[in-house]
């Protein structure tokens, strides 16, 4: 059984993003999250018997996140529910999951959701942060090394790549400067107002070579949902079904600094053959940044260029406003909002509607979303469209 | 950070703890033997310590000393301090060495600047002693071939 086109996106709700107190913490952005997807859908709590949640890094520690929202929500009599992580996976994964649940008659309608709050309002500075005792965080010989953090270890991949390959700043740079324009049209976008030259990317302070500050992707408090029902149902509501006509996912395991390559190749593979799709017939794509980095691998591993290519593919523009492959055209993680894998689903919803003000690109049929945890870990494809 | 004056910057470098899976990696340490673990059922080397073989998925395995000569397979160059102990350090480069072994291992390279260092440089051990238990090794460049 196919599930091509069986089911679609028929809401989104998307709260303001970035440096906003609107909540005290994630699952209040959750809440308002899946309150506007239900409006937009033109449904109500009602209708929901599904909820695939993605708690962000200050809620990931709620093992029953899913139940926790549905509480929040007030939601009843529920057919699904599963609190879910592969990292910037997630997001399509989930809308996977709701598809599958869908077809196969478990429920109709599902909410998906991701909601994170990082970012805390200024308040007096707290005594004894100078402590060794605050840094217990710094066990284990990586520790002992000056080792912290993920950005550190996506820069040794990044590295790997510029060595083997001749990958430079400025390919990395091309990429963050094409995501800005964008952003730049987007007015969700937290540097909807801050243009970016080549230049300026450069002149961006170092956070761990070879990654620039503009390299690496935001910090956002906020909520995005989507509601996910039979392509039939999606039909009579409010807005026009943003059909899901392929999915798939890839994990390749092992060390990525050896393959230098996503799980994409496989999620490709199981996603376009499900949608009968080849790469030229894609349009647009809205792949996972959690780095300028991550956006040049997965489009060789998509194919859009040779491995390796990566860097002269971005150079000259193609993926900016204008070129001819549009990429992130609302300005990714690197400069609208770091919601993970929802972001690229929620400006892909965007873009097939024709939703997409100013930066709307002219071709929107067939749109390629990606999401990609850990570090080149786990991989997830969606390929969504305007029709069946 | 940068303030030599700063109390926070009176915290020394984190001092790793020798955790049972560690032991006899800092016993080869304190020896001037850069240890990793053996699987003992099909032979595969492997860093950091694990409980069982990804290749084989056995169990067993001992401790056995490697060469500590490998060369850069890639590094990376810090800038933000994320412990005190590093402030006066930055930036300051975390380098991957593949030993001539097939094991990685994540480490500093001593006797350079960060901005000198290349992927494909050939490197070999030098043991750094932080205190009477711990002894950490790192890398220097050593001559080609
Ligand atoms: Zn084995």
């Amino acid at each position: 059984m196919s599930l091509r086109g069986k089911c679609a996106i028929a809401g989104l709700g998307q709260t303001r993003m970035g440096k906003n107190f609107d909540h005290p913490n994630a699952m209040g952005f959750a809440v308002e999250a899946v309150k506007l997807a239900l409006d937009d859908a033109g449904l109500t709590r009602d209708d929901l018997d599904g909820l695939l949640v993605n708690p962000g890094i200050t809620w990931s520690e709620n093992q029953m996140a899913s139940f926790s929202l549905q509480q929040a929500l007030g939601l009843r009599n529920l057919r699904l529910s599963a609190m879910m992580n592969l990292g910037g996976a997630t997001g399509a994964a989930m809308i996977m999951h709701a598809v599958q649940a869908i077809a196969s008659g478990m429920a109709n309608t599902v909410a998906c959701v991701f909601a994170d709050a990082p970012l805390r309002p200024p308040s007096p500075r707290k005594n004894g942060g100078g402590s060794a005792a605050a840094y217990g965080f710094a066990r284990g010989l990586n520790a002992a090394y000056g080792l912290f953090g993920v950005n550190a270890q996506y820069a040794f991949v990044a590295r790997r790549h510029m060595h083997l390959y001749g990958t430079t700043s400025d390919h990395l740079g091309a990429i963050a400067v094409a995501q800005r324009k964008w952003a730049n049209m987007n007015p969700a976008a937290q540097f909807c107002d801050t243009p970016m030259t080549l230049d300026d990317y450069h002149e961006s302070r170092w956070v761990v070579e070879p990654f620039h500050l503009y390299d690496c992707c935001l910090v956002s408090n906020g909520g995005l949902a989507v509601i996910v029902t039979s392509s039939d149902r999606a039909k009579d509501l409010k807005k026009p079904p943003v059909y899901i006509l392929g999915m798939g996912q890839g994990h390749p395991g092992g060390d990525p600094m050896d393959t230098l390559v996503s799980g994409a190749p496989i999620a490709k593979e199981t996603a376009f053959a499900m949608a009968g799709v080849e790469l030229s017939d894609i349009q647009l794509a809205e792949l996972y940044d959690c780095y300028t980095f991550t956006v040049l691998v997965t489009l060789e591993d998509y194919g859009f260029c040779p491995k390796g290519e990566g860097g002269p593919f971005v150079a000259d523009g193609k993926t900016a406003p204008g070129g001819s492959l549009p990429v992130n055209t609302g300005g990714g993680q690197l400069s609208s909002f770091y919601m993970w894998g929802m972001t690229p689903v929620a400006e892909a919803v965007a873009q097939v509607r024709g939703e997409a003000g100013t930066r709307q690109v002219p071709r929107h049929d067939v749109c390629l979303v990606s999401g990609n945890g850990g570090i080149l870990s786990t991989h997830s494809t969606l390929v969504l469209s305007t029709r069946i | 950070m940068s303030e030599q004056t700063s109390p926070a910057t009176a915290i020394s470098k984190p001092i790793p703890s020798i955790t049972p899976d560690l032991a006899e990696f800092f016993a080869g340490a304190r020896r001037g033997e850069l240890m990793v673990q053996k699987c003992q059922g099909c032979g595969v080397l492997r860093f950091p310590a694990h409980e069982t073989c990804a290749n084989c998925l056995d169990g067993q395995a001992k401790w056995v000393p490697v060469s500590g000569r490998g060369t850069i397979y890639s590094f990376n160059i810090m800038h933000q301090v994320y412990h005190p102990g590093f402030a006066g350090e930055v930036p300051y480069a975390v380098v991957v060495v593949q030993l001539d072994e097939g094991v990685k291992f994540i480490s500093n390279l001593v006797g350079i600047k960060p901005h000198d260092i290349r992927c494909g440089m050939p490197v070999e051990v030098i043991f750094e002693k932080v205190s009477e238990e711990i002894t950490l090794p790192k890398f220097r460049p050593r001559a080609g071939n």
